[in-house]
């Protein structure tokens, strides 16, 4: 199979970093705060890249949606062998409410404008955790999908994916074009290497608007508050398995 | 599914998700003091559009290089560390596959022919390895023992030594120093005697990081009679030739995971094209690449320095005494405040002489004023930080002990704190006159 492959590659805050909930609890504190592309889609990436240097497929094109900052993340993307980059380029409150719904139309409407042949995006975010957007932008394109890949391989117009699931392995085949979402089991990462971060720099990504692909960002869900988690307590210890029955009926567990 | 060392970096994603999940917004840290655990706090990046002499592709290298740390190198420090040497080679290799030994060396050979900001950035991002020995070997391999060899060395030379050295296939050392001349570089005994077209060597090198396992050493040594200034020259010497001798893998007080080799020279026989430029130059040559070397230690530390400050606050702000944490004690956060103001000072003045040097300035004062002050700031730092850490400071489990041990070599090697201040007062002409 030759052809395009769309690589969606997410910004998020650092995974290392002490998450704080804002004063006002309308969410996390962003500003200042180390930024990174999210781990899944790194692997994302990985596996496109690998593809083309298997000349099963012919260009790999990141994309991201977000502020300017997001660009960023697409030359990461460029550094580990993408061949270009689309930013889309949503800001402000639309920002603040963009989520797997708006993001799916969005590749959805990219790969039939760059007639792509496979679309590789990560599981989940590390944000939201959401888990959505590779089944939703499947489901708008009606096209097959190959969730939580562990393994991918190309076999003449289909595609054989093992994938990780509650009870142990599930191997599929699919057709294409189709939509699949990478676990962590999927392939390392490589380190974008220094002479291709320089050679990143030649590379073109190109700026759309939402607006241009005809996709409307008003958001259906509405944060009402954040929180951080509860502090967590000390623990009881008891004496025998009896009290430690009676303590959980009286706390209502059981 | 066996878990490769690529997922590793994703587990401690999972396990600092997962334990943050238990801890309060007061910011109890969840991992253990261990001396290779990794920090749960990250200093907020500078915005790539308003730093004073990086770009975007600064910033990706340093993440770049940050993986490979997090992914090849800091599992493994405390197991090299207590093995007193480190895998050069392997390491070596790695660096050098993603082009990080080669940064501002010529592209013919291997190199990237980036300014010397892209080094700082290399040595800045090496700051993150949580120990002082490795950087030390991976900076003497990309940046004291090349440059000379670089800049003046024959094209026969540079394919032989510096292209494998940038591909990270051979390991570089530095001969310069000798049991009897250290500060004083001039007065080094090693001679070179002149026999038809080759040299015979004998004499000794001291304090040579990556010694025992060096493939070639930068040398200088005394090749003509003559003024002390003028009779030198730097040589490539392969290490497996007859008559070096490795005498001992010096122990040291710190930099445990670099081996620090004392070399002996006896009727060692090397061709004289192996002579990097013209013969009489060597001295020059070596005081041309300080400059370098100097903003080099200064930028690797001050990375050091900031994780050694996070970490501190991090300790004293979960561990009690009379009844509230070490760090809402004035003494305590009104110190660490004193200590990161000096290295936001010391950041400035690196970042300043940087964007003049690769402007074409000569910045041997300012150099030598960071390499001076970058000594005596990790000094007071790992002191003071220490003693905010109490017992758990003093055990060999913790980050910051290994760096007041590490750090205490920054006065000494690479231009002693003194030969900094000679240097100082040249320029300000206050030396007494002859």
């Amino acid at each position: 199979m030759s052809g395009r492959v769309l690589v969606g590659v997410k910004r998020v805050i650092d995974y290392a970093v002490k998450i704080r909930v804002k004063p006002d609890h309308t969410g996390v504190v962003t500003d200042g705060v180390k930024h990174s592309m999210n781990p899944f889609c790194e692997i994302a990436v990985e596996e496109a890249v690998k593809l083309k240097e298997k000349k099963l497929i012919k260009e790999v094109v990141a994309v991201s949606c977000g502020p300017q900052q997001s660009q960023e993340t697409i030359r990461t993307a460029l550094a580990m062998g993408a061949d270009r980059g689309i930013h889309v380029e949503v800001s402000g409150k639309d920002y603040d409410s963009l989520g797997p719904l708006q993001v799916s139309k969005i590749l959805a409407a990219l790969a039939k404008k760059e007639e792509a042949q496979l679309i590789i995006l990560g599981k989940q975010a590390i944000d939201d955790d959401c888990n959505q957007t590779g089944q939703m932008t499947a489901a708008l394109l009606d096209w097959p999908q190959g969730t939580f890949a562990s393994e991918v391989s190309l076999e003449a117009e289909k595609i054989k994916v093992v994938r990780e699931i509650d009870g142990g392995l599930e191997t599929i085949k699919i057709n294409t074009p189709a939509v699949l979402t990478a676990d962590l089991r999927l392939n390392t990462p490589r380190y974008a290497t220094l002479p291709n971060i320089m050679k990143a720099k030649k590379k073109k990504i190109a700026n759309v608007k939402p607006a241009d692909l005809g996709v409307d960002l008003t958001s259906r869900l509405e944060v009402l508050r954040v929180d951080e988690p509860p502090q967590r307590e000390a623990g009881v210890k008891v004496e025998t398995v009896e009290d430690l029955v009676a303590k959980l009926k009286d706390t209502g567990k059981i | 599914m066996a878990l490769h060392g690529g997922a590793l970096r994703l587990n401690l994603l999972f396990n600092s998700r997962s334990l943050y999940k238990l801890t309060s917004l007061a910011g109890v840290r969840p991992l253990s003091e261990h001396a290779s655990a990794k920090p749960a706090t990250f200093k907020p990046s500078d915005t790539t559009a308003d730093h004073l002499i990086y770009t975007q592709e600064h910033f990706a290298l340093k993440e770049s290089l940050r993986k490979l740390i997090d992914q090849e190198i800091n599992p493994y420090v405390d197991k090299w560390e207590a093995e007193r040497t480190f895998p050069a080679h392997k390491i070596f290799k790695i660096l050098g596959n993603a082009g990080f030994l080669g940064v501002s060396k010529p592209v013919e050979f291997g190199g990237l022919g980036l300014d010397f900001s892209y080094s700082v950035a290399v040595a800045e991002e090496l700051g993150n390895i949580r120990c002082g020995g490795i950087p030390m070997a991976i900076g003497v391999q990309s940046d004291m023992a090349t440059p000379a060899l670089a800049r003046f060395g024959s094209d026969q030379l540079k394919k032989e030594f510096l292209l494998p050295s940038i591909l990270g296939d051979k390991v570089a050392c530095l001969g310069v120093s000798e049991v009897g001349a250290g500060s004083d570089v001039s007065s080094i005994m090693t001679k070179a005697v002149r026999k038809g077209d080759e040299y015979v060597i004998n004499g000794g090198k001291m304090w040579t990081t990556n010694g025992t396992q060096a493939d070639w050493m930068c040398l200088l040594a005394n090749t003509s009679d003559g003024p002390p200034h003028k009779n030198k020259s730097l040589i490539c010497l392969p290490m497996n030739l007859p008559g070096v001798h490795i005498a001992r893998k010096i122990d040291k007080m710190g930099m445990w995971s670099s081996d620090t080799a004392e070399v002996f020279f006896d009727d060692v026989h090397v061709p004289c094209k192996n002579v990097i430029g013209q013969e009489g130059l060597g001295f020059t040559y070596q005081m041309l690449q300080f400059q370098e070397e100097r903003l080099w230690a200064v930028a690797n530390v001050l990375t050091t320095m900031d994780s050694i400050i996070q970490e501190t606050i991090g300790y004293t702000r979960q561990r009690k005494i009379f009844k509230q944490p070490v760090l809402y004690h004035q003494t305590v956060h009104f110190r660490l405040a004193e200590l990161q103001t000096e290295v936001e000072l010391l950041r400035s003045l690196l970042y300043r002489a940087t964007a003049m040097y690769i402007k074409g300035n000569d910045v041997t004062k300012l150099a030598s004023m960071a390499k001076l002050k970058a000594g005596r700031l990790a000094r007071e730092l790992s002191d003071s930080c220490l003693q905010f850490w109490g017992g758990m400071g003093y055990t060999s489990d913790v980050l910051v002990s290994r760096f007041y041990r590490d750090s205490r070599l920054i006065s000494i090697g690479a231009g002693a704190d003194e030969v900094m201040l000679g240097i100082i007062c040249k320029y300000m002409d206050t030396l007494p006159k002859k």
